[in-house]
């Protein structure tokens, strides 16, 4: 059985039709092709897949693309504005936020997510908001800084 | 024209992140190619069982499913075994015992995840409806799991053919001397311990794509791998039988990899033989579940170890003897991991003038153990720095002054160690004193107190490591049972207006070998570094490649590049003696501009990378066109990275909790490039050294079921666990490689787990507690209290 669902995804309308069991980011990945959304584990714990749909961060790997029809949905092949980074993805560069990148945008999502909410977090602000994101690579410490910078970036309206 | 300016030394940032920040990386599940099926991997759920029938048609009835496949189809195409790519030979000269370890199982499954079959169907949900559908008769039997009943007698046998589950039984070190030294000691500590299980996760599973083109009989293989050549080489000529020049091994952006994505897997060598077996081209990925019983695990061992001492704090022998299991196969480095990356560095940084070591390799029913970052460097350094922070203890000397008293001093080198290795370079007091600085050692004991009097007990632990890394001279290695070469190959070629492409073996996971690199090469060259692309994870496009582990890249891999730039900074010199009407011993070479010594002629890299194309008065007898030239690079020696870690934690009594309140690292990593990518790796690496201390371990039941089998039961390190360190460097450059460098990758992850349990050990003195285990968990640490005060209070299981 196939349900037929449309979204809005980095702007732009989308339609297909799913399996009722086909998550929002096998959607995203097979269907619509944007690759960036990754998967990293089967629990629910690693938010490498994290995106933000109708304004608040969600685990894509834990949503229906059904319970998505009719979404607002960005990923992060849609924050960036043209060639100018979102001051996040800016602020990771800046501050070597990354290493392997596998983590990097359900992590940039959730930081965007996090300062969306609070605008002018503190470190351990930071690090209870990012809980839900495994980085194996950077230990952290310069995702923090980066999330810091990030929210400066956002609030001012700059890059990080 | 003015060369740009130098850039190594300075934190330049990373190029690679530009595509990773905008979801444009290109990771192997990220690939899918026309006409694909999806392969879903039937494991076993026994620890150990004979295998009966497999009937297939009960999951080929699933709708979608196209074929499936058992070892039996694998071993009717004379299939072989994964093989093991370094001979250790034990006592006596017995080699170690090396049991097949088929692809697919055949006859038998030995651990949980254990791999029997493959569904191959239309769409990635088929293929694990049509997995589940698979009957298969098995008789499940006895297992054994842990390392103190492998060796048992009666205990069940892994393989038929390895008695008493004995890999190998292998020593190193003098004996007799050793055994004169603890002869005349004044004092003798000991020390018993278990370096728990690890499970190296990676974030992005393992995947492949498998894929046959009939046209020309050749096949392509994408994985998430560290060394795509290796993964060739060895599925190529040990378990498909396929000529070498038909096969494509890519590696494209790999999720980290941190040891795990060494080594050939199975999934790696059915999905390329089924897409010639079914015309069609193959893809898996593993879901999390898969790679916690399928990556191969690190370290469990268990030890014992004795440090001999004078009545002055001077160590004059150590005896180590430990148990290492391999699992239920032996993987790729499995073998080399406890015995030449582990007892040879038990000299650590001291003089010890006499070490023997024995090491027994046993065989259980549990996933295969190998290298993961650090591979037998952090269970070396774990025994000796607990062995020597305990002696201090035990003398009632300062920890740090007794390391000093014993450190090996820089008019020593180059060094050579009673466990084989040969430093060449090192100033070890150098680092523990900017550490203790940098750690505020001098005020402790105020800290401490402000902890007591809220309550809190405060600790603090210390770790002088070393490694031996940029493995290594492929003489040395081959000498001690290495069945590779372990050189690195490079090629730099401009282009005929001026950019340079160089193909680098050196795989990058993580490690911004696409800055670094281009950094080294840009400034050697004298061209920005925007015209400068680095090309890695293809075995058609880069020459050849023994990849990225072991902190090799820089030391190996970028000397490779150093010396294929020499060849065309001479090749350059040749062209620009032409082209000036010069003498070559006339033509200097400085930042880009190649003149003729004494006078104003000269030209720039630019115009002769030009003329090495457009060659239209070469005399072509004396001088070839272009300006391409590759190098392979075999180091005199292993590089010896070195440092010191001082760890402070503040331990709550009443729940055990412990809060690493400071973490202090001073590394000496010989010459540095980006320094912001080496303080990156070395977070990252003692990340992972804190989540072994105190958050990690596999767990496996008594029948050997996987109890931590997923991100719900093991517990990985979050921002949260994670201080802010920090940081410093010392530097002693390496005196054999062209870049001075030593290599940082798993620095981190060697050095901090037995800072972070010393000080939680100085913590607990005063409670009585002498020893905790890793990891040091909320429960661990409250049990431990609760022994020492001699109640019999357990907590709830």
């Amino acid at each position: 059985m196939s349900i037929p669902i449309s979204m809005t995804v980095n702007g732009q309308p989308v339609s297909g039709s799913v399996e009722p069991r086909t998550l929002l980011v096998e959607f995203l990945r097979e269907q619509l092709h944007l690759t960036g959304t990754h998967v990293g584990c089967d629990t629910s714990q690693c938010g490498a897949c994290v995106v933000i749909a109708d304004g608040v961060s969600v685990k894509s790997c834990t949503a229906l693309a059904v319970q998505c029809d009719g979404s607002q949905v960005t990923t992060i092949e849609g924050l960036a504005n043209g060639a100018t980074l979102h001051p996040m993805q800016q602020a990771f560069n800046d501050h070597h936020g990354l290493q392997c990148g596998f983590c990097t945008p359900g992590m940039v999502m959730s930081a965007v997510d996090l300062v969306t909410h609070a605008p002018n977090p503190t470190d351990e602000d930071i690090r209870k908001g990012l809980d839900g994101n495994l980085c194996r690579c950077t230990g952290y410490q310069n995702i923090v800084r980066a999330v810091k910078a990030g929210a400066e970036g956002m609030r001012t309206g700059m890059g990080g | 024209m003015n060369a740009p300016a130098k850039t190594v030394g300075t934190s330049v940032k990373r190029t690679e992140d530009a595509r990773f920040l905008t979801g444009r990386g290109r990771y192997t599940d990220d690939i899918n190619r026309p006409n694909q099926l999806h392969a879903a991997f039937v494991r076993s759920p026994h620890a150990h069982a004979a295998l009966g029938e497999i009937d297939k048609p009960s999951a080929m009835d699933v709708p979608g499913v196209v074929a499936v496949f058992t070892g039996a189809d694998m071993a009717a195409d004379g299939v072989g075994g994964l093989p093991c790519g370094w001979q250790v030979i034990g006592k006596s000269g017995v080699p170690m015992k090396e049991p097949a370890h088929p692809p697919l199982a055949v006859g038998r499954v030995r651990h949980v995840g254990d791999t029997v079959a493959v569904v191959l169907a239309d769409s990635r949900h088929a293929a694990r409806d049509g997995a589940e559908a698979l009957m298969i008769d098995y008789d499940p039997q006895p297992a054994v799991v842990h390392l103190a009943d492998a060796g048992a007698a009666g205990a069940p046998q892994v393989h038929d053919e390895v008695d008493g589950n004995v890999c190998y039984d292998w020593e190193i070190g003098d004996q007799a001397a050793t055994d004169e030294a603890f002869g005349k000691a004044a004092h003798v500590t000991r020390l018993e311990l278990v370096n728990n299980r690890l499970i190296p996760n990676a974030i992005e599973p393992r995947a492949a794509v498998g894929e046959y083109d009939p046209a020309d009989g050749s096949y392509t293989l994408t994985t998430t791998s560290q060394n795509p050549h290796v993964i060739r080489l060895l599925m190529c000529a040990f378990v498909l039988n396929l000529p070498e020049h038909k096969v494509r091994v890519v590696a494209p952006d790999v999720g980290g990899g941190f040891g795990s994505k060494i080594f050939h897997y199975a999934e790696e060598a059915v999905v390329t033989w089924a897409a010639a077996k079914v015309g069609r081209p193959i893809k898996w990925t593993a879901e999390r579940s898969e790679s916690f019983m399928t990556d191969c695990h690190g370290r469990d061992h268990v030890t014992t170890a004795e440090l001999a001492l004078d009545a002055d704090g001077t160590f004059l022998g150590l005896r180590v003897k430990t148990l290492a299991n391999m699992g239920a196969y032996l993987s790729t480095f499995a073998s080399s991991v406890p015995t030449y990356l582990y007892a040879t560095l038990l000299a650590g940084q001291y003089r010890t003038p006499a070490i023997h070591a024995e090491v027994k390799a046993l065989f259980t029913h549990t996933t295969p153990v190998d290298a993961y970052r650090g591979a037998g460097r952090p269970e070396a350094t774990y025994v000796l720095e607990k062995l020597v922070e305990k002696a201090a203890r035990e003398l009632k000397m300062d920890p740090a002054e007794l390391r000093r008293k014993n450190f090996i001093q820089p008019d020593q080198f180059p060094y050579q160690t009673p466990v084989a290795l040969a430093y060449d370079t090192g100033h070890y007091e150098a680092s523990l004193d900017r550490a203790l600085e940098l750690s505020e050692y001098s005020s402790f004991a105020e800290r401490r107190a402000a902890s007591e009097a809220k309550g809190k007990l405060r600790g603090v632990g210390f770790s002088c490591y070393i490694e031996a890394c940029g493995i290594a001279p492929s003489a040395v290695a081959g000498a001690l049972g290495a069945r590779a070469g372990l050189y690195e190959a490079a090629e730099v070629r401009f282009n005929p207006t001026g950019s340079v492409t160089v193909f680098t073996g050196s795989h990058s996971h993580g490690q911004g070998h696409e800055t670094t690199f281009a950094q080294i090469v840009a400034d050697r060259l004298g061209v920005p570094m925007a015209n400068v692309e680095i090309v890695h994870g293809d075995t058609n496009r880069i020459p050849f490649g023994m990849g990225t582990y072991g902190s090799r890249s820089l030391a190996v891999g970028g000397s490779a590049i150093a010396r294929a730039i020499d060849k065309i900074i001479d090749k350059g010199k040749k062209i620009a003696a032409h082209m000036l009407e010069a003498g070559e011993g006339d033509i200097e070479y400085k930042d880009g501009v190649f003149s003729v010594a004494g006078t104003d002629k000269s030209l720039t890299m630019g115009e002769i990378a030009f003329q090495a194309y457009v060659p239209h008065n070469f005399p072509h007898d004396k001088l070839e066109p272009g300006l391409d030239e590759s190098a392979f690079y075999d180091p005199g020696n292993f590089t010896y990275p070195a440092g010191t870690y001082i760890c402070e934690v503040e331990v709550d009594p009443e729940t055990g909790h412990v809060h690493v309140d400071r973490f202090t690292a001073v590394d000496d990593f010989g010459t540095i490039i980006n320094p912001m990518i080496v303080e990156g790796q070395v977070q990252g690496g003692i990340a992972q050294g804190l989540g072994q201390a105190l958050l990690e371990g596999a767990v496996y039941s008594d029948d050997g079921q996987l109890v931590t089998g997923s991100y719900m039961d093991y517990a990985m390190p979050r921002a949260q666990h994670i201080p802010d360190y920090r940081f410093d460097f010392t530097c002693t450059p390496c005196t054999h490689n062209p870049l001075g460098a030593k290599g940082c990758g798993e620095a981190g992850a060697i050095g901090s787990p037995p800072a972070i349990i010393n000080a939680i050990i100085d913590a607990l003195g005063p409670l009585g507690v002498d020893d905790i285990p890793m990891p040091a968990t909320p429960l661990a640490v409250w049990q431990a209290i609760q022994d020492a005060k001699g109640g019999t209070a357990r907590a709830a299981e």
